[in-house]
């Protein structure tokens, strides 16, 4: 019984390693279709990514993502967005309207510190080149 | 008033014909390590494989290349610096950076000229008219281009690491210098026609898709070539454009095959010919003030000389935008300029 349990446990944790690996990379593969399909440009891409994760998680539709696929959907840009967006709900509902403008921000502040952070440090190290 | 120079005689709307032996006495070519791997690498003079070529920024290493390619030539030709009369270069860069950098300790009286992916063919053309006018015994026609300064400049930093989608063209690192004087001997190559383009624009946008904005442009300036000096299609070995990549030259097939014009004379792509696009990753060709000019100096000035062609017309292209005009959501005004080359 004791053993089942075990390989059991195991069996979950890889079919959430599965789940993360399909959703995450279904995202990306749309991605990849607007690249070579239309003349979005990377950075409009971006954008467009990070907008819709925050509407998807304005009526709540990304939340259910994130519980499916875990870092499969929180990692993608669309996961940004939608930390945005969460931040910013739940900020509202603290302190009110305030709340829309200072609870995304705060909610992605260790994201875009880091972002900063090790974009400088690797600028140190490193030098550009081509791939 | 009619313009009449000493030897120069225009000939339609936009062709000058030179009347002396104007020719490219030599040239001198320098390319980055992808087009050392590429299938004319031994056409080459000179390969650099760092990128930095040993300095601190692209602007200044594509400098770097520029001033090469003009000391080495100046040297191989065994001129003094002092009998070079003047130096014609442009390169893609803002204020024509490269060129400056390149000029700066060379102490040779010095025009910088903007013609995007065809300053090859203007700085050759205006050259020529120096000469052949009598005015200046000896220029340097040069250009310069860099993947690394292009792509920070005109798309995105390479820091950001983007992908490139398939209609993008590869950004030839390279620089080129060409020798222009009058010389009799029928060994080197004569330009014999320069025909000035006009700025054309079809409301091209996409700044990854440049070979279709231009390929209009070639076939504008390859048209007015041929009913200003009244030759036909077959008159020429070999008729190739600067830069249209896989994506413009298809487009330029088109656009002759519309007009009903078929020619015997091969038709070829300087950005096709520089990389081999299964191995190399370069998408739809390369493109660059140093695609035409590397090609052409490199490989074609020695098929010249070999004879192994006796008459070319080259046009390079040449897309005009700028990052803000790409911000500010403008189409693309695009040029091409036709030389023609003969042995005689």
């Amino acid at each position: 019984m004791f053993e089942f349990k075990i390989l059991h446990k195991g069996a979950m944790e890889k079919m959430e390693y599965l789940k993360a690996f399909l959703v995450g990379g279904l995202i990306c593969v749309v991605g990849q279709i607007l690249i070579d399909k239309t003349k979005l440009t990377s950075a409009r891409v971006l954008v467009l990514f990070v907008t819709l994760g925050a509407i998807l998680q304005g009526f709540g539709i990304y939340q259910k993502l994130v519980e499916f696929a875990g870092a499969g959907a929180t990692v993608p840009l669309p996961g940004f967005g939608y930390s945005l967006a969460k931040g910013a709900i739940e900020e509202v509902s603290k302190v009110g309207f305030v709340g829309a403008f200072t609870g995304g921000v705060s909610r992605t502040a260790g994201g875009i510190s880091a972002a900063v952070f090790f974009g400088y440090v690797i600028s140190l190290i490193f030098n550009p080149r081509s791939k | 008033m009619k313009v009449r120079l000493k030897g120069t005689m225009k000939l339609g709307r936009s062709t000058y014909r030179f009347k002396s032996n104007v020719a490219i006495s030599d040239c001198f070519t320098v390319v980055g390590k992808k087009e050392g791997q590429g299938p004319l690498s031994i056409y080459f003079d000179m390969v650099i494989e760092d990128e930095y070529a040993g300095q601190k920024s692209w602007e200044l290493a594509e400098g770097k290349l520029l001033n090469i390619a003009i000391t080495k030539l100046v040297q191989r030709a065994g001129e003094k610096p002092d009998n070079i009369d003047l130096i014609l270069s442009g390169d893609l860069l803002n204020q024509l950076s490269s060129s400056h950098f390149a000029a700066r300790d060379l102490d040779i009286p010095f025009i910088g000229i903007y013609g995007a992916c065809s300053t090859f063919a203007l700085s050759v053309g205006l050259a020529s008219l120096f000469v052949d006018s009598g005015f200046a015994k000896n220029v340097i026609a040069a250009t310069s281009s860099h993947f690394c300064s292009a792509e920070k400049q005109f798309r995105y930093p390479l820091e950001l690491g983007t992908q490139r989608p398939p209609t993008s063209q590869w950004t030839v690192t390279g620089a080129a210098a060409f020798l222009i004087k009058q010389e009799d001997s029928s060994q080197s190559p004569k330009i014999t026609h320069f025909t000035v383009g006009r700025i054309l624009d079809f409301g091209i946008k996409d700044p990854n898709n440049m070979g279709a904005a231009m390929a209009p442009a070639a076939f504008d300036t390859i048209m007015r070539h041929f009913s200003d000096t009244k030759r036909s299609f077959d008159y020429y070995d070999m008729i190739i454009t600067g830069d249209l990549g896989y994506v413009g030259r298809k487009l330029l097939d088109e656009l002759f095959k519309k007009e009903g014009i078929r020619f015997s004379s091969e038709l070829f792509d300087c950005g096709i010919l520089m990389f081999d696009p299964e191995t190399q990753n370069t998408g739809a060709g390369a493109s660059g003030c140093a695609a035409s000019a590397c090609v052409f100096g490199g490989y074609l000035y020695k098929l010249l000389r070999e004879r192994t062609f006796e008459k070319i017309l080259i046009v390079p292209t040449g897309a005009l935008m700028s990052q803000s005009t790409a911000l500010l959501g403008e189409s693309i005004p695009v040029i091409a300029h036709a030389l023609a080359i003969e042995i005689v």
